[in-house]
């Protein structure tokens, strides 16, 4: 009877092309317009001003509960830079940078984590699937979305988001095990930022990597430094050709890290030291970016500064934009519209209901 | 015109919905060549082949999630759970999402997908094969549940469930499944969702029940137009959600006397959600309190037990005649 060693024929990759120090491997650099490189730029610089200024905002109480995406800026540009608009983007919930990239505004945003459902209007010329928050959960839709462009033989490629914790949910191997079996154009994005809430990789996983799940399963697995775009960028460009090509999918693990709180509702302190968090703001994505730009000659201190300057009157604009917004949102009886494609008779009697109520509230208000 | 089992109604709807429209997809476990392990599925993957009816590995989240996917992307898929007892581990795709995709998207996502799945007991099953567990979806809001009664309904509303722009959660009773044919159309026949049907006009005493359930409740109507000369009034509901109380105010405003059947248990289930609509907009028309016959607020039991536990024609009766005494 034998007992021998099985080979596996899907690989697990690494691959580091920009690293901490910002020394490039010209080997692996991949190529990337001028253009796409200067919008990469500038939609991290905003995303990082934007999270900052959110940040503010929760602290004054200007916005309710909110998840930070500092530090995982790159892992999200230089997937999602790879889309068409016709694509699909099923996001987590700490998909900021992403989504302003497809477009999402500002002002959506702020309004959105104001409590307003108005905030998650998506234009109709966007595939993008509004924010999903049970972890995990999403995965399952990008497979369906990327089943149904396969069916009617579109090249659509769907791309969806998760973090570390995500891998232990069962919709986690469910979806890509589906996705592998059905072959499906899909790219699973998994942003390894170390922390789910409070609970470290370590206890997440007994795996190397999460990178090597995709053999299980049998679709390509890679793990790239998430902290570096031109990585990120170049196994994504992989995936989402793979996918678009009738390859199938991929599994691609960002490392990267949550430089944050997990929401603004949580205290990090409580589980991690100062030190961690201290050695991974020296991998900080966009230090690096920045000097390679330098080094390309695409970026000077005075340009940056122009843009940052630009990208911050464009996040005051939008903050005075949706606070303007916000005075005449807000109106109760719109939350019975879109429960169903018509309202059922006993639903309409409940507005009618509460409809007078708030009109006796105003009344009495009249009265003194 | 020909006489059909509900298993074969509901094929037939699948198979001529299927030939019309291209974006109906049928998926599950062993809905492919093995035709559904009640067979409901039979033929199918001969005619459309294996592209539009999927035979999906083993897993429930995964099919009801996936299908969220495809059907936000345009297509209609039709998902089979191959007993409601294995459905709970799709029920968080369907609570967090199917549900609530539309609204939380403001209208521009919608989730026209249809989940069948076999419920109820009766067979002589094994565990977690015969629960009745409507209430749990009906009290989503987002979702649409129904169930059928017999052949010919039975291929209507699954027609129109799986028109419906909205998710669908739609029971099949096992029990029903080949109890008995009935003459089905062979042209198309639809079934709005949301109307109660009136099975038997009466003036005496209203009788609301669905599902199996209609069986033993129709037998216990003949009975006491037999014995008692009584004439009850039969309502059907066919859909649990969203309820129309229309018909069932009526009847009851016209009877003063009602009972409401189901299998399900008893404590937070539909004839809680009817009694308090009857209460609510009958209330001075009633002329005795309103009874229920449910199951009981148990485990359903294994089957060597079943047959005390699900509300057969002589508890109904018993209701029936207590409430018509009553003065």
């Amino acid at each position: 009877m034998p007992r021998k060693k099985i080979t596996i024929s899907e690989k697990v990759e690494y691959l580091s092309i920009l690293n901490e120090k910002g020394q490039l491997d010209k080997k692996l650099e991949p190529d990337i317009s001028e253009d796409i490189l200067l919008r990469m730029h500038r939609t991290m610089l905003l995303a990082r001003k934007f999270d900052e200024r959110m940040l503010n905002l929760q602290r004054q109480g200007r916005i309710g509960t909110f998840p930070p995406i500092k530090g995982q800026e790159a892992a999200q540009l230089g997937t999602i830079a790879h889309l068409r608009p016709g694509d699909w983007m099923v996001p987590a919930f700490r998909e900021t940078a992403a989504e302003i990239w497809r477009g999402r505004s500002l002002e959506s945003i702020i309004i959105y984590y104001n409590g307003y459902n108005e905030g998650v209007d998506i234009p109709a010329d966007r595939n993008d699937m509004p924010i999903s928050v049970p972890v995990g959960s999403q995965i399952l839709h990008a497979v369906g979305l990327g089943w149904a462009a396969k069916y009617r033989k579109k090249d659509d490629v769907a791309m969806t988001f998760f973090g570390d914790g995500a891998t232990s949910q069962g919709d986690f191997h469910e979806g890509l095990n589906f996705a592998a079996v059905f072959q499906v154009p899909v790219v699973f994005v998994c942003q390894n930022n170390h922390w789910a809430i409070s609970i470290p990789l370590s206890k997440q996983t007994r795996s190397k990597t999460l990178a090597q799940k995709a053999a299980a399963y049998g679709m390509p697995g890679i793990q790239v430094d998430g902290n570096d775009i031109l990585s990120v960028y170049a196994a994504a460009q992989e995936a989402v050709a793979r996918a678009r090509s009738g390859g199938g999918p991929t599994l691609i693990e960002c490392v990267t890290y949550r430089l944050m709180m997990h929401t603004t509702a949580d205290d990090p302190k409580r589980y991690r030291t100062d030190d961690e968090v201290e050695q991974w703001s020296k991998r900080d994505p966009l230090i690096r970016f920045e000097k390679y730009l330098e080094e390309k000659g695409l970026l000077s201190e005075k340009k940056r500064n122009q843009v940052e300057s630009e990208v911050l009157e464009a996040i005051q604009a939008a903050i005075d934009g949706a606070e303007r917004q916000m005075e005449t949102l807000g109106d109760p009886l719109e939350m019975f519209d879109h429960a169903y494609a018509d309202i059922p008779s006993y639903l309409n009697e409940q507005k009618t209901d509460l409809a007078s109520e708030l009109s006796a509230i105003d009344e009495e208000g009249k009265n003194g | 015109m020909a006489k059909m089992t509900m298993v074969q109604a509901l094929n037939l709807a699948l198979q001529q919905e299927m030939e019309k429209d291209d974006s109906v997809i049928v998926l599950g476990e062993d809905v492919g060549v093995d035709g559904g392990v009640f067979r409901v599925t039979d033929g199918l993957i001969d005619q459309f082949g294996e592209r539009r009816v999927v035979d999906t590995p083993l897993a429930e989240s995964a099919i009801v999630g996936m299908s969220i996917g495809m059907a936000v992307y345009g297509l209609k898929p039709v998902c089979e759970i191959q007993f409601s007892g294995f459905s709970y581990q799709g029920f968080h795709q369907l609570e967090n999402h199917a549900a609530r995709l539309r609204w939380r998207s403001r209208g521009r996502f919608h989730v026209p997908m249809v989940l069948r799945t076999p419920y109820g007991g009766g067979v002589r099953a094994l565990e977690h094969h015969s629960e009745s567990r409507e209430a749990y979806w009906a009290h989503t809001p987002g979702l649409k549940m129904v169930i059928p009664s017999g052949p010919r309904n039975a291929r209507a509303l699954l027609i129109s469930a799986i028109r419906d722009p909205d998710p669908v959660i739609f029971y099949e009773s096992k029990a029903l499944y080949r109890a008995f044919r009935e003459e089905v159309p062979e042209a198309e026949e639809t079934l709005p969702i949301g109307e109660p049907q009136i099975i038997e006009e009466g003036e005496d005493l209203t009788l609301i029940s669905y599902g199996a359930t209609m069986r033993s409740t129709l037998e216990a109507a003949a009975e006491l137009k037999e014995k008692d000369s009584v004439a009850a009034e039969v309502i059907d509901l066919l859909t649990i959600s969203p309820l129309a109380e229309t018909i069932l105010v009526e009847s009851a405003k016209k009877t003063g006397r009602v009972v409401v059947v189901h299998e399900a248990p008893r404590s937070f289930g539909t004839g809680a959600e009817v009694v308090s609509r009857l209460m609510e907009k009958a209330f001075y028309y009633l002329e005795v309190p309103i009874e229920r016959v449910t199951g009981f607020d148990i485990v359903i039991p294994l089957f060597s037990r079943e047959k005390a536990y699900l509300p057969g024609t002589g508890r109904i009766l018993r209701a029936a005649r207590k409430v018509l005494a009553a003065r």
